[in-house]
């Protein structure tokens, strides 16, 4: 079984952020980096597969700067078996823009699945996995929080507000992972030493023209500092008339 | 000036809340710049048309039926490929999906079949003649970015609860077309659907979330969260993270950076700490109430109002409070 799981590095998003000097990009004094959190989760999902089948290849790719090579390295380091850098500085806000870049590496790849996170941490948008799927013409299923395959089909489970589906569709297929499917291994020493001599190709990314651009960005007003109205059960009727005459909200 | 698409959510031939929050936003986008006609699409079993009107009532002039046997529940490739006809059919600036499960599926599916941009998960929107901008939280809500979008159509999907429904009422034209594929040749099906706490209000739709962290030591101690919510009356119940994992609540009750992203009118924190983790999730909420025994949890720094103190305490005595206030 041939499985790509594409990836994205995040800055760690316990940082506090401020903007750069251009406002309409972060700044990157002491940014941290990782792999984004629903990335993981597919990647985990992508090696279980790999591991039950016996055989076969996991791929990791990631567009972006230099800097993912790390993120690469890690993936490798977890299990992936070769990994390849899109390299595109920056990476561009429009999803379609690197879906573009993304279905080109895959499309002559023929890979059996292709698995993203169910969105960026960072960017939060959840489109370059639909959007590469439509590129490249293959049946897609997102967010999805179960996943069984056997015999060139899969069965998926997707959560709703308040309700589940499930999918199923044949192979080849584009999927997107949601949390909760499988915790991501951490990577074990000798992982890490079998990594540095994985391959990591380096190519360009054949971005798409991007149509969304990112105009500005700045940081939420702050909320107002916290406030302790009182202790214990006796403080509940202050509660109460400061919601319902301060707040309005009951 | 041309017309704006507004695709209309439904479930079980029901209308969803957002589909009317589309309906509002397109509305609100043609009205400020130059106007122009909103045209819904409407997608379902038969009889689903019956719920043109309600979409005219908030200001569609428009709304496209498709009916088929077949699509009595959401099939990503079908509507898809229907949506996007109907995109190409007409001289469209725009359309608004919701960032709901289905429309966060749906909409870049369409935006990538029509090789157009889609700004995902907005909670406002300008539109000034041609040009097009958005706001989008990114970095768990910590870096808002206003995003332009420069390529014709501009597709955009709404952050749930970000635009409250305005009646702007008319009687739409209806139009009835069918899929732009047969739902027998789509590749991916969808075989059931469970109904999960359906008569429970949904964490999007929820004007007052109740949730609940470690603090409450057992998955049976939820009954006080739940008993909470019941006597506010139109109430969510949410969950930490730590609490899902554990499974004393299912995944999709889980409010964080990889859970759901919350901004109701009343947030009450019972038992939770407050990791970045969560926060992330519910920082956007209008009014925070924290109960939590730890003066020190990080949760005060960010609530409205704080009571320190046993939740087992304070919970059922807001409960009876609630109650009391409830029955005058």
């Amino acid at each position: 079984m041939k499985i790509a799981v594409c990836i994205k590095r995040v800055p760690d998003m316990e940082m506090r952020f401020s903007i750069a000097g251009d406002r309409k990009s972060l700044d990157q004094a002491g940014l941290k980096y990782e792999m984004g959190d629903f990335d993981g989760y597919a990647l985990e999902v992508g090696l279980q597969l790999a591991e039950k089948q016996g055989s076969g290849e996991v791929a990791v790719l990631s567009v972006g700067p230099d800097g993912v090579q790390e993120t690469l390295r890690k993936g490798l380091a977890m299990g992936a078996t070769r990994a390849v850098q899109l390299k595109a500085e920056p990476v561009p806000f429009d999803g379609l823009a690197i879906a573009h870049a993304l279905a080109a590496e895959l499309k002559d790849s023929a890979y059996d699945l292709i698995l993203f996170g169910r969105m960026a941490t960072d960017t939060a948008s959840g489109t370059v996995g639909p959007m590469t799927a439509e590129l490249l013409g293959l049946p897609c299923v997102t967010a999805i929080s179960k996943l069984e395959i056997a015999n060139g089909r899969g069965t998926a489970r997707r959560d709703l507000e308040g309700a589940a589906e499930t999918m199923h569709f044949p192979l080849p297929a584009v999927l997107t992972i949601d949390e909760g499917i499988a915790r991501p291994r951490l990577a074990s020493l000798k992982g890490i030493m079998a990594a540095k001599k994985k391959p990591l190709e380096v190519r360009p990314a054949q971005l798409g023209e991007a149509h969304l651009l990112v105009e500005s960005m700045a940081l939420p007003p702050d909320r107002p500092p916290g406030r302790i109205i009182g202790e214990g059960a006796d403080a509940v009727p202050e509660l109460l008339r400061l919601l319902q005459t301060e707040a309005k909200v009951l | 000036m041309a017309p704006i698409l507004a695709f209309a959510e439904s479930r079980g031939g029901e209308l969803r809340k957002v589909a009317l929050e589309t309906v509002t936003a397109a509305r609100q986008a043609a009205d400020s710049s130059g106007g122009g006609e909103v045209h819904a699409v409407l997608i379902g079993a038969p009889g689903i048309g019956a719920r043109a009107e309600a979409l005219g009532r908030y200001g569609a002039d428009v709304v496209c039926c498709v009916e088929h046997a077949a699509l009595d529940r959401y099939n990503p490739e079908v509507f898809a490929a229907t949506v996007a006809e109907r995109l190409r059919s007409g001289s469209y600036r725009a359309a608004f999906f919701a960032a709901s499960a289905q429309g966060r599926d749906l909409a870049p599916r369409v935006a990538a079949k029509q090789r157009v941009s889609l700004a995902s998960d907005v909670t406002g929107f300008e539109f000034r003649g041609e040009v097009v901008t958005a706001q989008h939280p990114a970095y768990t809500g910590k870096v808002i970015v206003t995003l332009r979008l420069t390529g014709v159509p501009a597709l955009l999907s709404l952050r749930p609860g970000s635009v409250v429904p305005v009646e702007r009422p008319r009687t739409p034209r209806l139009e009835t077309a069918g899929p732009a594929m047969d739902p027998a040749a789509a590749r991916v099906t969808v075989s059931e659907m469970s109904q999960r706490g359906a008569t429970k209000l949904d964490l999007g739709e929820a004007t007052i979330i109740v949730s609940g962290g470690r603090g409450l030591r057992a998955a049976e101690n939820f009954k006080l969260v739940e008993d909470l919510a019941e006597a506010i009356g139109n109430a969510a119940v949410g969950a930490t993270r730590a609490v899902t994992d554990d499974g004393w609540r299912p995944a999709t009750d889980q409010i964080g950076q990889t859970g759901r992203l919350v901004s109701p009118d009343l947030y009450i924190a019972v038992g939770i700490s407050g990791a970045i983790q969560h926060l992330a999730g519910m920082r956007t909420a209008k009014t925070i109430v924290a109960i939590n025994k730890d003066k020190d949890a990080p949760i005060f720094r960010i609530a409205d109002y704080g009571i320190v103190g046993d939740l087992f305490e304070v919970v059922p005595r807001l409960t009876d409070e609630i109650r009391k206030v409830r029955r005058h």
